[in-house]
Order: C-alpha cells, then structure tokens, then sequence
C-alpha cells in the first residue's frame, strides 16, 4: 500500500455512497490532490450504505429533496445501476388516503408521473397483496432499485481516472487539526496530512470525527430493523434482483421489497433507539458490520403480524424463513433534513452526512458546487449545516429531536406540524405574561413564539362574520379562527407582537458602510437613523437572504433578520467580512427584544409613554430613532409587515418585561390586544403581499422575479451585481403572484383551504404549469386575507399566464379549486397605496 | 503424583497424549511429583514403547477383558480407581474428544471440578490455571484446590518433545468394574470413505469463503489442492451455503487443522475460523481486500481476486511440474 | 418421543471480543446473543426426530430472565415449552450448571412425565467447560454419548456417529439417554415467521434454582498473546504466481 501523501487539496473522509459522491463530483469540477480516507474495507466499509435497501421513491412534499433525488436518480441511471420496478406507497385508513392525495399534488408540482391506485390494481401489480387490507395505493412507475455499492466504486474510480483522488482504506482518523479557526490537517493511524479543506462523509460517525475538530454535526445515529425473509415460492422464477414493485405499507411503518428469491421487510414504526455514535462497535468487535447492530426482535414482532396480513399467500407458511435481521443504523437530525455544508465552528470543515441513499449522488453534487463556487444549482437553504444554532448542535437537544423525528419517517406530517421535545430553549421577557394570555406557543429557531393568543377567544364574536372558517380537520390542525379576529382586532386598533426571534447583529467599525454595502443590493449609503429592506444575493444573483438593516451611526448598521434564518445569514455575513478588520460583527440576538406594536391606534399609544415627537412628520417611515418609554431607553423602527401604522421597538433584553407591561396599560383603554405570529407571519403579511425567505424567496429565483428589484441599481459593487444586472436586461421567466381562490367548495360541499406547496394547473384540464427553466408553478404560502375576505395564495407563474385571467386553478387534495391572479409582481391586494402606514 | 493419561489406537500413541507427557513432564518437576502414564484397554503395552523416549518411568496398563472397546464411563470408573489405589493427586489427558468426555466422567462421578482445555499451569496456593475459553480467543484464570485435581491440556500448547530415555516400568491395573459402566460402548467404527489425507492431518489446506461465492466457485480450490497433494476446507460462510459440506468446515465448530501451509482464499478472517487454523505453521492468504482481517494473522498475503490468482497460480504449478 | 434440548445463551462477537473493565466478563453491551451453535443442531435434530417420531420437544436454559429469546427462538423453530433457571448473569461453573439443570429436569418430569432424550451441545461456544452434558448423565443416571453429529433411530435404540481419526465410532443406546452434540449434524433452520408469531404463544416457565458453591471459580479473563504478524504480500493479482511458486518450493510443499 503507497504511503499517504504530505500534503492534499482536501481530504474526504469515508467511503460510502456520500464520500465517493463527493470525490467524483470534486474531480469532475476539476479537483486535484483529493484524498479520499476510509476507516474500513472497500467496498463495503460497514457503514450505512452497506445495509441500506436501496430504493428510490422520488416523490417528497419538499421541493429541494425532490429536486436532488431526481438529481440523483439520474446519476444513479447513468452509471447503469439503476433498476426501474415502481413503488406501490400503500393506505389502510382513510387519512393515509388523504395523504397520498396530497402526495398527488406533490407528484404533481414537481412533475413525476404518479397515480393513485385501487386495492385490486395494486393486487395486479403485486399479485400477493390482500386488497381487503387496503384503501388503495399511490404508485410511481419510475421507482426503484440501485446497487449503491457499485455506485459508490464507480463514482470513486471515476475520480481516480481522472487522476484526482487517492484512496486510503484500513485508514482511521485520530485528529483534524486546526488553526486559527481554519482546518490545517488531519492525523490518521497512518500518517498525517496537511491540507485546507476536510470534507466529513462519515454517516453515523460523523459527530464523533466533527468533534476532533471542534465542531459539531447535528445527527443522531437511529436504528431501523430490517429483515430478510425466504425463500418465496412466488419469486423462485425470478432472475433479477427486483422485478416486482417496492411496497411501502405507510400505515405500518414498513416496507417490502423483493431481493432476488427474498424479500425484505424494513420499519420504523418500533420504538425511537437512539445509539451514542461513540458506542458503535468497532469494526473487529462487529459481528455483522458496525451499522448492522444486533437484532432485538421483541421490537418487531408487531410488524411481523403486520407483514403476514398484507402478504399472507407469501408469508405466513412455514417454509419462510427469517434469514437475516438487524437494528441497522441511520442518521436523523434535529429536523429531519440533512447536513450539508461547512460547519460555522471551523473554516474548510464541511458536512456531508444524514444522507439516504437516494440522495446521496445529488448531495455529492451539490457540496461540490458549493465548496467550488460558494453556490449549488439546487437550493440547500434548508440543509444548510449553518441552519443549526448552537443548542441545536448539543447531543440531548440532537437525540431528543432524533427520537421524535423517527417515527415522522413514515408518518403523516402536517405541513405546519410542531415539534414536541426539547421545547421552551429560548423564550422572550414576555414570556411569563404570554403564558398568562394562554398563548398557544409555536417554536421557531428554539424561540417559544405566541401563533395566537387564546385570550383573544372573546374577538371572535366581534370578527367571526368576516371569512369562513376551516371545518376540514386537516386544514384546520395546527391553525385557529382566533387568528383571524387578532388579524382584524389590528387593522381596526391595535396590537402588539412578540418579535424575540429575530436575529440581531451590529456591524461597527471604518469599514463597516463598504461592508454593508457589498453585502446588500439596496444603497446602504443613507443618513443615520434610516433603514433599508435588502435583498442579499449570492454570485448568480440568486438570493440568499433578505432583511432590513438600520444605519445607527456612520460607522455602525444594525442587521436584523429572522429567526429561521438567523444562524445561516450571520455565517454570510461573518465569512464576507473584511480580511483587515475594518469591519466586525456582533451577534445581539440575545441582547435585543423585540415587541411589533401596528395598527391605526399603536401612534396613540406609543405617544403616549415618551416625549419624542411620533408623528409621521416627526418620526417619518422607515427612520429609527432612540427614544425614551417612560423611563427605559429603547430604539424604535418605524417599518411594517403587516401593512399597518407601526413600530419595532428594539428594548435591552431585561427590560423587556417591563416596556410590555408599559405598552400593555397604555393600550388597554385603546383596544390593544397581543397578536401572534400567524398575524405577522401569513394573515398581515399575505395581504400585503410581502415576500417570505425560504417561501418565495430561494435560491431558485432572482430579485425580479421575486419582485424585489428596485427602479435603479446602486453604483457601489454589490455580491451578485454582475449577474444581477445581467438579469435585469431581460424579461423575468416567472414572476410572483398574489393570487386569491375564488371557490373554496369542494365535491363533497366541505370548503378546503390551501396550507402551501399544491400545484397551480390550468383550470380547463389540470396540467402543471412550467416555466422556460423548467421551474413549476406551486403555491409558496397560503393563507387567509381577514380584512379582504379571501384566501391568498402565492406563487411563481410564468408571464404568459399572469394575465389569463380565470385560466388557473390549485390543485389539493385530488381536486381543482380556480384561482384568479390579483396582484402580478411587487404590490400589495390590501391598502395597495400604504395608505396605512404612510400617515 | 500425576497420572498422565494417554490415548492410543493399539499400535501407536496419540499425538497430543505426547503433547500432554511433555506438558506434564515439566508440570511434575515443578511441582516437584511424580508423573505416571496410563494406558486403557487391549493392547496397551505394544503402544507404550514410546512412552520410554518421554522421561517416564512407570505405565499404568489399566486392563479389563471388557475394556477392548471405548467405554467411557468404564474408562472413568477404571480411572477413579487407580486415582485412589495411587493417591494420585491430579489427573490429566489431552483436550481431545476423548480426553475432555473421560474426565469430564470422572469429574462428574467424583463431584470435582475439571479444568478442560488447560494452557498454562502455575503452583500457587493451589494450582493457577489458565484455559481456553472462545476456542483460545479468551483466556480464563482460574484456581484448583482439590485433593485430587483434574484437568485437560490444550491441544497443540506445546510441542511433543521426547527426554532422556529411560527403562519403562509397566504395571497392570485391573478396576472392578460392573455391567453399568459399559452401558456406552463403542459398537463399531467406519472408515472415511474418501482416500488419502484429511484435513486435521494434511499438511497442505486449501479453504475457501465467502469470496469464493458458489459451490462452483470451489473447483478451482480442488484443483489447487490436487496440485499440491492438500486437501480443501471451508469456513463456516462456505459449509452454511451449503458449498461444502459440514465435514469439511476449518473453524471454532469444524476441524481445527494444523499443516505446513494454509493458503485461505476469499476469506476474511473471522474469529471462529481463526481458531480453526491457527496451528498451521504458515498461512497465506489469497483476498481482494488488502484490509480482510485475516491479513493480520496471515505469514504471506496475495492481494487479488482468487478466481484470477488461483486459476494463474495453477497454470503456473503445472508449468514446473 | 420427548425430548429435552439445553441450550446456553452466548454473546455473537465480530473478530474481536471485548471485555468489561474488570475483566470478569465478556463486555456484551455492543453485543448480540445466540443460542452456541451446537445446540442450534440440537434443537434442529430434536425437531426433526419429533417430526418422524411424534411427541414435544422442551428447551432449557440457565441465565438471566432475558435468555428467554434465546429459548423462543429455539420455539419458533418447533419446540413447544420452555424451562428458563434463573440467574442473575454471573457465571456458574459446570458444575452449578449441571446441579441445577438435573434438579429441574427431575422436578418436571414429576409433572410432565419422563423426557426420553436430553439433548446438549458438545461444548458452550463461551465457556467451553466440555462436561455439562455428562455431569446432568451422571446425576440422572443416564447414558451419555457425547460429540455426537450423526443420530437416528434403529429399533428402538439410538444410533449416534461421532469423528474419529478419519473416520467414525458408532455407539448404539437405549433410551432415555442424554447425547451432546455437535455443529454439522445438521443445517439449523432459521424460524419462520408463523414459527415466531406461534412461539410468543408458547409457555416458558421460570424455575428458581437452588444454587450451590462453585468448584471451578473465574478469577479474570485475559487476550491471549496478541499474535498478529507482519504479512508479507508477495504480490498482486495473477502476477503474484511466480513468488508464490517460490514459497511453495521454500516450504517444500511443492
């Protein structure tokens, strides 16, 4: 064996389907000196790849998994590993049924060819099932086998023919070292390595080889049992490996699929086990392999029963065997999404890792991308590693997180679904006086946030006339009517919003203007006192993020963003700032409160409390001053997104109680209620058509397609301002809507309203709608418009469809619901003047 | 005194009761006792000739007109009582299969403890032993105390090695023994259909593996073996796939074999078929991956895939032959 | 025919067997447990000669309360009650072990009549002592052929084949009889899944044995000396042959 190199471009480390991904992808990108570092044998190193079952079901509710899945299977399909059988995802209830027509609408968005099937044509497909069993089943004929074994092999040694990569096998990693908070090299059992750039591909081990380092990959090592079962009478004539469908028997947690003359049987409906990835065997102490840990049957019992009643002509006799079972190890997040990108703790350190196997050429392919030009084609916001604040990197929070995650794998999860553990991390000043209004919490970014307040019941005797409600269960979970009546409570008086959650930094120093001004799109160039929405964007103009800055001296901005996007905006921010430290960053979030406080009569009731003229001469929009509440100095932003008269008022973290309790007495006479953020978030901001990061702004659209784009484009450069530029030359290919529904009414009588991600289609006849880029028209947010009496929908659509008037409909659950373009582009359906908040 | 008691088919004496003499030679002096052989059954006395090259100079001849064939708790209650009619106290035999059954009887009838499969043996407050346990991969300390102590040596622990010779005394020992203690007899034997060498006695092995993937897979094995005048084996993977039949198994739960070379293609190396093979004088192994544990433990190694190594090896044998 | 299969719940270690921090124990907290493979062939051949000759098959064992997975496995593959003595997980020697397995097989044969076969591994894939087997003979006053890895019926008696040198001793017995055997006598079929569904039916009881002092007491375990070598690689692939034919002429088996 040759001797490891002195020094390497950047070393991956372990060689299952992700680490060979990456290499290959890195080569193909013109890589050189890449060594690849693999603890075990090749090609089976004992990690996860090595028992994983294989099949690829590329439908998912999310449109980037989908995206790279499809990314995957077309590289699976290149490499001639691929198997097309089908997959059959099965339902024995009623609500399973109404989940897999709601994955009809999401077959439907992202253009898979998927159909929902009868019992009886699910029996011909797989001539073993019991129809009786089941409702029907949704079946996607591009389904499939690969062999990701020798996907893996011949993705390294592409990388190895292009004279790339060395690969290292028996290798273990003992150090990474670092330096000056940047990777430096790594130590093995065999020899150590300098080099810049440490890609960690290792699974389940990951945490442990991110530690060596001094950071942290959220991921919890999880157990799925599988077993393999055989031999089957039915399958003896078989030749392939796969000739029958897969089956996912949903209700059950389970899957079968043929392999050969057996079948294999997998859940994840037993109980959440959690494995410490430091208590993992070792590969000599393994008897299998240490991803396949020893079988505890007890657990699956259940599903054997489960197995024998959807195949009992195949199984339930006694020449079928159990011939192999294992607790086999996969890794699950705090949030179900993988890890991928470089850690925020340590510079040239990347995760790739909590990877299935269907996506893992596609995440190959994105982290070699991103780590060649900072961007990825596909966007990979939300499997960013900077996502994870720091309590989400700690073991408990990533175990308890990973327990609950386990059973969503097979579950129905609503779009608006809340986390049950590891709740009440982070919670605001008002905290105590929100739990006293019975404040239904919503969590974002660890923060406990009011969604709304039951004490305001009472208003929906006041407001209930203005829009009807949800009576459908499913539209209705995780939502309340009472959302509707703060919404209306707000535009008529006042109320005040717990706004914690957001992200504060402050940007100081000589260099910080140029800073800004490099980071943003908008002219950050404006006097003290004033504050800018932005857009930020990455080198293809794309966008990365947007959120509001305030300049509060020549050399000092305040960036404040939202909770969700916190973590990963300040990474950017942090990794742009100035080589000469002309410019620093410092995290406030923990400093600053925040409480929203809108509404026609806020003007009255701030006045009240402090001596600073309010008015909108005195205070015009957009500025923001220091001003004085009764005795505590706070700053106060005069902005919106909600489309009313209003504040941010910005308070040191531990008066914020007290400056609640002010606004709080001041308001009561005036009407003041609290409001949550299903007013500030959907309601408020969907009449006014303002954009969501991560909803209708991602990596997949521009500022003008977004709408975003002003008159003018500032001549100080800017991160994206070529190609931005270039973009403006020409006609966007989408553009964003408001659109309203205009009949609610489905078949059965019962009114459905959207919760986000269905397919705009054309009325007459249901066909998904594409742009030129191959981008589908889908509904980015929903929700209710109290004040105008509609449900506003928003969405991308191309241009020529903009002005069709009564051509569109939304496709939910199996049905069409029309829907009409009300606003095309930037502007608001309510107060499309400001009026409101320009007084 | 150490009785020392040796298995014999009647012409010879079995390899590993030598083993035992040598191991129980050097026990004896450093206990500063005694050692004496015993030899069952009809023609004892022929085989004992050898025992006169191993420092011994009294053998027991235990004989009984019903002791022609193996009795083993006839054996054992023969034993017990020359174990009293001595004074002898410790008592031991080769970790055979015949060894560990007959004082595993005598242990029993006795309610003594038996030490099987003993490596090493140090004078202590009693006698300290260590033993096999996991086929050799884990060593157990532990104590006997007894008046009489019974143990069985591990096999292949030491070499036999012969000592002064010395003028053999031969003692006849007759047990009173009943119907009872022969209600297991040995009824009859059959041979091994197959000629030639087996594999506990070849000197040349070929096993295969996992990687050898078939039934098929194994003629090339066959035909290396043939080559060289060895013998195939498989390891546990090959004769659970039913490739090779259970006969032929190296390993923890088959045969352990001791040649002058092992050549193990397409295995990995797992503890159970260690255990198996790790008498043989030289190993060499034939695997495609150059991180197969078996490679640790391994004297030569041949990195490659033993469909292509082998079938070359041969052509090459061929070629000087 | 009645017959009575013990079976030992042992640890399934990979290549390389841990051991706690006192060294008193096999660190089985990473581990799986298997019934030790001889008396995996046991339990197949008491099914399969229940299968000709009629009658139910029991299965013992001594250990902790959690052996009793160890004993449905051994009812999924077709026997039909379970005898689990328990213990709290410390090691009994064989004579312990025997002592407390004669007592319970004496005890229920009292209730459920006389077994006609008592059926042993050889030796345990762990311990290896080589003698339980023959101590509960003993104290049942039974036959007992042990190695055993060929039986049948023959008029009444029991045939049994062990190795021998390169051949076989044959030795035929009446019953009841105990015989231990050994991995070879047959391939162990896997449980079914009917199999395992039906064995959660089945009945195990749980026998509080009276524990007498041991005679053969574990002070420690040890690794054996590490024996890893240096390999030498003579080569790769095909192109290895000529220093292979090397070697084979330096060991003169060529």
């Amino acid at each position: 064996m040759s001797e490891l190199p002195k020094h390497a471009h950047a070393v991956i480390i372990g060689a299952g389907i992700v680490g060979n991904s990456v290499a290959c992808h890195l080569a193909k990108l013109g890589w050189k000196d890449l060594v690849l570092i693999e603890k075990g044998p090749l090609p089976n190193t004992g990690g996860s790849t090595g028992h994983a079952s294989n099949f690829i079901f590329p439908v998912d509710h999310s449109k980037e998994m989908t995206q790279v899945t499809l990314d995957s299977l077309k590289q699976f399909k290149d490499l001639g590993v691929f198997r097309e059988s089908g997959g059959i995802e099965l339902a024995r209830s009623e609500e399973r049924m109404q989940e897999l027509r709601r994955r009809m609408a999401s077959s439907k968005a992202w253009g898979i060819d998927s159909s929902l099937i009868s019992p009886n044509e699910v029996k011909k497909l797989f001539p073993w099932v019991d129809p009786d069993v089941i409702l029907g089943g949704f079946y996607t004929p591009s389904a499939g086998v690969v062999d990701s074994l020798r996907a893996g092999t011949l993705m390294r040694e592409k990388a190895i023919e292009l004279d790339a990569l060395k690969v290292f096998t028996n290798t273990e990693i003992t150090d990474i070292a670092v330096k000056q908070g940047r990777v430096s090299g790594i130590s093995t059992t065999r020899g150590e390595i300098s080099t810049e750039i440490v890609v960690i591909c290792c699974g389940v081990w990951s945490p442990r080889i991110a530690r060596m380092a001094g950071a942290s990959i959220s991921l919890s090592p999880v157990v799925h049992q599988m077993i393999d079962v055989g031999p089957i009478a039915e399958f003896e004539d078989c030749t392939e490996e796969i000739e029958y469908p897969v089956l996912r028997d949903m209700d059950k947690f389970m899957y079968e699929r043929q392999v050969g003359r057996n079948l294999e049987i997998g859940s994840y409906a037993h109980r959440p086990i959690i494995v410490r990835p430091d208590d993992i065997p070792s590969i000599e102490a393994s008897k299998l392999s240490p991803t396949e840990m020893p079988f505890t049957k007890d657990d699956f019992d259940p599903q054997l029963e489960d197995a024998m009643e959807l195949l009992p002509e195949m199984l339930d006799k006694d020449e079928v065997e159990i011939q192999y079972s294992i607790n086999g190890l996969l890794s699950l997040t705090p949030d179900g999404e993988p890890i991928i990108g470089e850690t925020a703790e340590v510079k040239g350190l990347w995760s790739c890792a909590a990877i299935w196997i269907k996506e893992a050429p596609g995440f190959g392919r994105m982290i070699a991308e991103w780590m060649t030009d900072g961007i990825s084609e596909i966007d990979n916001h939300g499997v960013d590693i900077s996502r994870l604040y720091e309590y989400a990197r700690t073991e408990n929070f990533v175990e308890s997180r990973a327990e609950e995650a386990f059973n969503k794998t097979y579950g129905i999860v609503h779009p608006n679904e809340q986390w049950g553990m590891s709740r009440g991390l982070r919670v605001s000043p008002f905290y105590a006086r929100e739990k006293d209004l019975n404040a239904e919490f919503y969590e974002t970014a660890g923060w406990e946030r009011p969604y709304w307040y039951n004490s305001n019941q009472k208003l929906l005797e006041e407001f209930s006339d203005r829009m009807p409600d949800r009576t459908q269960e499913w539209d209705a979970r995780w939502w309340s009517p009472i959302i509707k009546a703060e919404h209306l409570a707000m535009r008529e008086r006042a109320a005040m919003f717990d706004l914690t959650a957001f992200a504060v930094f402050d940007i100081k120093g000589p260099g910080a203007l140029d800073y800004v001004q490099k980071m943003a799109v908008n002219q950050m160039d404006v006097r003290v006192g004033r504050s800018v929405y932005t857009p930020l964007l990455n080198d293809r103009a794309n966008i990365k993020t947007d959120l509001t800055i305030m300049r509060l001296g020549d050399d000092f901005f305040r960036v404040v963003t939202g909770g969700s996007d916190g973590s990963r905006d300040k990474k950017w921010f942090s990794d742009h700032l100035p080589d000469d430290h002309s410019a620093s960053l410092a995290d406030m979030t923990s400093a600053v409160c925040t409480i929203g406080l809108w509404g026609p009569r806020s003007r009255e009731i701030i006045q009240s409390l402090t001596k600073t003229d309010m008015s909108h001469e005195g205070f015009p929009f957009g500025s923001v001053q220091e001003i004085v509440l009764d005795r505590i100095r706070v700053h106060a932003l005069r902005i919106s997104y909600v489309g009313d008269l209003g504040w941010e008022i910005h308070i040191p973290m531990e008066y914020g109680q007290f400056v609640w309790d002010l606004l709080w007495e001041a308001g009561q006479p005036l009407g003041l209620i609290p409001s949550g953020i299903g007013v500030y978030g959907t309601t408020g901001r969907l009449e006014k058509g303002y954009r969501l990061y991560g909803a209708e702004l991602d990596a997949d659209h521009n500022p003008l397609e977004a709408g975003l784009a002003r008159p003018k484009v500032k001549s100080q450069n800017f991160i994206g301002k070529e190609a931005y530029l270039e973009a403006r030359e020409k006609e966007p290919d989408a553009i964003m809507c408001t659109l309203t529904v205009e009949d609610h009414k489905s078949a059965s009588g019962e009114l459905r309203f959207m919760l986000g991600g269905e397919p705009i289609v054309t009325l007459s006849d249901g066909k998904r709608i594409v742009d030129r880029h191959g981008r589908s028209s889908y509904v980015t947010s929903a929700g209710e418009g109290p004040s105008l009496g509609k449900y506003i929908l928003m969405a991308y659509l191309p241009p020529e469809y903009v002005n069709n008037d009564n051509a569109l409909a939304v496709e939910y659950f199996s049905e069409l619901f029309p829907v009409r373009v009300a606003v095309a582009g930037g502007g608001s359906l309510f107060d499309p003047d400001n009026e409101r908040m320009l007084k | 005194m150490i009785l020392g008691i040796i298995e014999h088919d009647g012409v010879q004496l079995d390899p590993y009761g030598l083993q035992m003499l040598t191991f129980a030679r050097d026990l004896s002096a450093r206990l500063n006792t005694s050692l004496e052989a015993v030899l069952i059954g009809k023609s004892a006395e022929s085989s004992g000739e050898q025992i006169k090259n191993f420092g011994i100079s009294k053998v027991h001849l235990i004989q009984h007109e019903r002791l022609e064939h193996y009795a083993p708790e006839a054996w054992a209650e023969s034993v017990i009582q020359l174990l009293a009619d001595k004074k002898a106290d410790l008592a031991v035999a080769a970790g055979t299969e015949r060894g560990n059954e007959l004082m595993a009887h005598i242990a029993a009838k006795l309610d003594l403890p038996l030490a099987s499969n003993c490596s090493e043996i140090s004078h202590g407050d009693g006698l300290e032993i260590t033993r096999l346990r996991w086929g050799g991969s884990l060593l157990e300390e532990t104590s006997l105390r007894d008046n009489v102590k019974l143990l069985t040596l591990a096999l292949n622990i030491v070499e036999a090695q012969e000592s002064s010779a010395n003028p053999v005394d031969f003692e006849a020992f007759t047990p009173t023994l009943e119907d009872k203690d022969f209600r297991v007899q040995l009824s009859g034997r059959e041979e091994n259909t197959a000629e030639g060498v087996t594999l506990k006695t070849a000197s040349l092995v070929v096993g295969g593996g996992r990687g050898v993937g078939s039934a098929e897979g194994f003629k090339v094995l066959e035909e290396l073996a043939e080559c060289l005048g060895g013998v195939v084996g498989g390891s546990r993977v090959a004769t659970n796939n039913g490739w090779r039949p259970h006969t032929q198994q190296v390993g923890l739960t088959g045969n352990r074999i001791s040649p002058k070379l092992y050549i193990a293609c397409g295995i990995s190396g797992a503890i159970q078929h260690l255990v198996g093979c790790k008498a043989a004088k030289n190993i060499l192994v034939i695997n495609v991956d150059r991180e197969a544990p078996f490679f640790s433990k391994a004297d030569y190694g041949v990195l490659g895939d033993l469909h292509e190594v082998v079938p070359a090896l041969i052509s090459e044998i061929k070629k000087v032959q | 025919m009645n017959i009575l299969v013990c079976v030992k719940r042992v640890p399934d270690p990979g290549t390389k067997i841990e051991l706690t921090a006192d060294s008193r124990a096999v660190d089985t907290s990473k581990l799986g447990f298997t019934i030790s493979p001889h008396e995996e062939c046991a339990v197949e051949e008491a099914v399969q000669m229940i299968e000709e000759h009629g009658g139910e098959g029991t299965v013992l064992t001594l250990g902790l309360p959690e052996s009793d997975a160890q004993l449905r496995d051994a009812l999924a593959v077709g026997m039909e009650r379970g005898i689990l003595i328990e213990t709290d997980g410390s090691d009994w020697d064989p004579g312990q072990t025997a002592k407390a397995i004669a007592a319970a097989i004496e005890e229920d044969q009292t209730r459920h009549g006389p077994f006609d076969l008592l059926m042993f591994g050889n030796e345990s894939a762990d311990s290896g002592g080589f003698q339980v087997g023959i101590r509960v003979a003993n104290a049942l006053d039974l036959p007992c052929i042990t190695g055993v890895k060929s039986m049948e019926m023959e008029d009444g008696q029991l045939v049994c084949k062990r190795e021998y040198g390169d051949g076989w001793e044959v030795y035929k017995i009446p019953l009841p009889a105990v015989v231990t055997v050994k991995e070879g006598l047959n391939l162990p079929r896997h449980p079914s899944l009917r199999g395992t569904m039906k064995a959660k039916k089945k009945k195990i009881e749980f026998v509080q044995p009276e524990k007498v002092s041991a005679q053969l007491v574990m002070n420690r375990l040890r690794h054996p000396a590490e024996t890893s070598k240096e390999v030498e690689i003579l080569g790769e692939g095909a192109a290895a042959a000529p220093k292979v034919i090397e070697l084979l002429r330096k060991l003169e088996v060529l």
